[in-house]
């Protein structure tokens, strides 16, 4: 399994990349910026996400909706931004891809001059609108801004989440867009992938045609800060919900780093799905819980590993937490049988398969390979990535689950209907959240 | 250093052509008809089963049996229990898939291609000898009230089924999938049995199956799996597969219901009325109408709404196309202190639309572009492809109707678009649904002639 390329640099330092697939007559753009909401400062945060969304507003050459003449051309199209970076991508047919090029390159060089505060402002009315239908308005939806604010210091660019502080979004100004576009958006922190109905030299020559001309911005340097919790955190959030959801969490590692692969096994292995050790004991055998999950979220600078678990009615978030530690400690004396690294393997395997059967889009293999180029430098990494999983062992999945689990620091988190704190975990501090 | 011309975009030429994949089709003799893809390039393969019966089929009395049907097909089969059976699939690095909706039950299941073979085993054996055990239909019961409990936290979901139930009251559409608490706990082992005998019929079943596979080999492999599923129709219980197509009552003029959502950071809205079913002759030009009022990014209510008055992260229209006459709907989320204005916004691009501003050639132009020229990405997997093909068998379409789709788009124009418009689009009959802080909205939502309000109980 490996997604075939060519890698060329531009004297501007993008990164040039193109895989070649004919099968069909469509064409993956994906632009990947490496900045996302780790780069803000506190009192800033939401601002890398809302300068994506001012992306789609237009630029010098075409100031007007992006989306019109993209979609006009046939092209799905969209963005998104997360902690680590920002990318952006459409998928046109193969006559459209010079039409998708001008624009992503324009938007690049030439932003600024048709950024308006009009625009500005309209974007973060709609920015806070998403915020109000994804986080505020939805059931459990300000756990994970409790769980962040708990796991990392203030100061911690993992702190706060891409969505960001209402209160930041409203204190940004145009200044803030504009320094933030020419730290961060341009050639020397940006990777091109072109993929699909197109020869790598002709990708090429159109990468050179449309983003030569655009100058290399000053080197943008990684960004470090250290966190561990020294004891265990129980806090406690009342919400709008039916049921109280359990929620465990660790610092785990870094993304690509040793025992994160190790790590997203035995998140599978607990608790995803319903053949997962926590499912079989919570909610088929005692029935205490209506649905558990695990997930090994690892990002750049490092990973968060976390269960959550809701609870059947009559059932307090003490008696999921019991269970979910028993099987913990089971899993760091047994580790896991040969049976279920087997399956482990088999899901990652159909995973990595199902990413890649699309060229573009969320998680197609031009978002894979530009993942592989601008968190390690080598867009051909797939393979390896692959041997990361292929290489487990009871012994090392054992080993990955004690640097974890085997820790004092976590954070526990309750989140209960209104007025039942006594469902809650005993000793849980109340959590302010907005 | 050459710089780009950029005093304009560059030119899109034509759209390259593409071609549906031939369709190999042939049929069991119990009945089975077994369609097939071959695509030795995709890396896995998809197996889908279409049992054309959905929740439309659920009794009057037990909305919600079709669903719980499906959901207790993978809770053990044969002599394994639920969580053999789960491993099984796990084993494969799978689960199987199954989604019912109103007219229709899809069981799937995607495997690497080396598991084809018991990939399509473990799927037969759930459809086909699902155990249907007491203890483990009570364990499902209890789960699937406890997601009706949560439900009820999730504004979109309370949205839904609220504009469902009062737009359509009695008819089968009036319900969603997963039925009401009262139906759910009535429910019995012999009412689940009974609904598998009579919906899980090989003689209106049809397996597909898309990616590294042989059709004569598949042939073979289906017969030994499913030539044993012999029961025919008209032996013990039935369902009616067609309930669906009978017309519902019509609203005779604007109607306004609110769900009372105390401290509500937005309101959900659903704007709408029944439309029209997917066999309508004029099924093309409502695509295209549908996707300049609000089918797309670029459409009118998603620019007026979101890009101009900033109220909402996005909004959207669409004609939900089904066998039956399926609901034309406005569905958005928006600040509650917008609620009143989004909702005259919402009835002004809906009547405009048909009314004193009809699509133009521009807006046509983007609409139909937008639907062919980036045709070919609708087909890029496996999964893809086997739900095209589900398309084809629920609706009755010809083999030829994904390479005939482009060139009928094409042909569409402005007064064809004008005349669906004023034809199914029905303003002065529209239902208006706001799940939100009725504390905040009552003194304004009097006022904006959408009817007077009415207030519904949450769930």
């Amino acid at each position: 399994m490996e997604i075939p390329y060519a890698q060329h640099f531009l004297d501007n330092g993008l990164r040039v990349i193109v895989h070649e697939s004919r099968s069909l007559p469509i064409v993956a753009v994906n632009l990947w910026y490496h900045v996302g909401s780790k780069n803000e400062q506190p009192g800033r945060t939401g601002f890398a996400h809302l300068f994506e969304h001012l992306m789609f507003e237009g630029s010098e050459h075409y100031d007007r909706g992006y989306f019109h003449p993209l979609q006009e051309a046939g092209a799905a199209l969209n963005g998104s931004t997360n902690a680590d970076r920002t990318n952006y991508w459409e998928v046109v047919p193969t006559s459209a891809v010079e039409l998708a090029l001008w624009m992503e390159s324009d938007r690049m060089g030439y932003l600024l001059p048709a950024l308006t505060r009009e625009k500005f402002e309209n974007q973060r009315d709609v920015v806070l609108n998403e915020r109000r239908q994804n986080y505020e308005n939805r059931p459990y939806g300000m756990a994970g801004m409790a769980l962040m604010e708990a796991l990392y210091p203030t100061d911690h660019p993992y702190h706060w989440l891409t969505i960001g502080a209402p209160e930041d979004l409203r204190a940004a100004t145009l200044d803030d867009v504009q320094a933030f576009f020419r730290r961060y958006y341009h050639p020397r922190n940006a990777s091109l992938v072109i993929a699909g109905d197109i020869g790598s030299d002709d990708g090429l020559a159109l990468a050179q045609k449309y983003f030569d001309e655009i100058p290399p911005g000053p080197l943008v340097g990684g960004v470090a800060a250290d966190a561990r919790l020294t004891g265990e955190i129980r806090l406690l959030l009342e919400d709008r919900v039916e049921l109280p959801r359990l929620y465990l969490a660790w610092h785990s590692p870094a993304m690509f780093g040793p025992g994160d692969a190790e790590m997203d096994l035995v998140a599978d292995l607990l608790a995803n799905g319903k053949s997962s050790r926590l499912y079989e004991v919570l909610v088929y055998a005692r029935r205490i819980a209506t649905d558990v999950s695990a997930i090994q979220n690892s990002r750049e600078m490092s990973g968060v590993c976390q269960i959550t678990a809701t609870a059947t009615p009559g059932h307090t978030l003490l008696e999921l937490y019991e269970v979910i530690q028993a099987e913990i400690d089971r899993f760091l004396r047994d580790s896991a049988t040969e049976d279920e690294i087997e399956r482990g393997l088999a899901q990652a395997e159909a995973h990595f398969m199902s990413r890649l059967q699309t060229l573009g889009g969320f998680g197609g293999k031009s978002d894979q390979l530009n993942a592989y180029a601008v968190f390690l430098d080598d867009p051909g990494y797939l393979p390896r990535d692959l041997d990361r999983y292929r290489g487990a062992t009871p012994a090392t999945l054992r080993a990955a689950a004690r640097q974890v689990f085997g820790t004092e620091g976590r954070v526990v988190l309750s989140v209960v209907p209104l007025g039942r704190t006594e469902l809650a975990i005993p000793g849980s501090a109340v959590v302010e959240v907005s | 250093m050459k710089r780009a011309d950029r005093s304009r975009l560059p030119e899109v030429g034509a759209s390259p052509s593409f071609k549906f994949p031939p369709i190999i089709k042939q049929r069991l003799s119990n009945g089975l008809a077994v369609w097939c893809i071959e695509e030795p390039a995709l890396p896995l393969i998809s197996f889908l089963l279409i049992v054309p019966a959905g929740s439309a089929s659920d009794p009057d009395a037990l909305p919600g049996l079709a669903s719980l049907t499906g959901e207790m097909l993978d809770e053990g089969s044969g002599s394994h229990s639920a969580i053999e059976v789960h491993e099984a699939f796990a084993r494969l690095g799978t689960h199987l898939d199954i989604e019912v909706a109103a007219d229709v039950t899809l069981i799937g299941v995607t495997v690497l291609s080396r598991f084809s073979g018991r990939g399509l085993s473990l799927l037969v054996d759930c459809v086909v000898r699902p155990s249907l055990r007491e203890d483990d239909l009570e364990r499902v019961r209890q789960l699937r009230l406890n997601r009706l409990a949560q439900l009820r936290d999730l504004a979109p979901a309370v949205a839904d089924r609220a504009f469902m139930q009062t737009l359509y009251g009695r008819h089968p559409y009036g319900h969603l999938a997963i039925g009401t608490e009262l139906a759910l706990q009535k429910m019995t082992r012999a009412d689940v049995m009974a609904f598998h005998a009579a919906a899980y019929v090989a003689a209106r079943a049809t397996l597909v199956a898309v990616g590294d596979v042989k059709a004569d080999a598949l042939l073979q492999i289906v017969h030994d799996a499913f030539g044993g599923w012999t029961r025919e129709e008209g032996e013990g219980p039935t369902v009616e597969f067609d309930a669906a197509l009978s017309t519902p009552a019509t609203m005779s003029d604007r109607r306004l219901a609110v769900v009372h959502r105390p401290k509500a950071a937005q309101s959900e809205l659903r704007v709408g009325h029944v439309g029209v079913s997917r066999s309508t002759p004029d099924y093309v030009p409502l695509v295209v109408l549908n996707m300049v009022l609000g089918g797309q990014f670029v459409s009118r209510v998603n620019l007026k709404l979101r890009e101009e008055k900033g109220y909402t992260y996005g909004a959207r229209t669409s004609f939900d196309f089904r066998r039956g006459p399926g609901p034309f709907l406005l569905q958005t989320s928006v600040q509650t202190a917008v609620t009143a204005d989004a909702i005259q916004d919402a009835f002004s691009e809906l009547s405009g639309i048909r009314s004193d501003r009809p699509a133009t050639e521009g807006e046509l132009e983007l609409a139909k572009s937008a639907l062919t020229m980036g045709y070919a990405r609708n087909f890029e997997t496996s999964d893809q492809l086997a739900r095209a093909l589900a398309q084809l068998i629920l609706y009755d379409l010809p083999d030829a109707y994904y390479d005939s789709f482009p060139g009928q788009v094409q042909r569409v124009d402005t007064s064809s678009v004008a005349r669906v418009a004023s034809t199914y689009l029905q303003p002065d009959r529209m239902l208006t649904l706001v799940v939100g802080d009725r504390d905040v909205l009552e003194s304004s939502l009097g006022s904006i002639g959408a009817g007077e309000p009415m207030v519904l109980a949450p769930g």
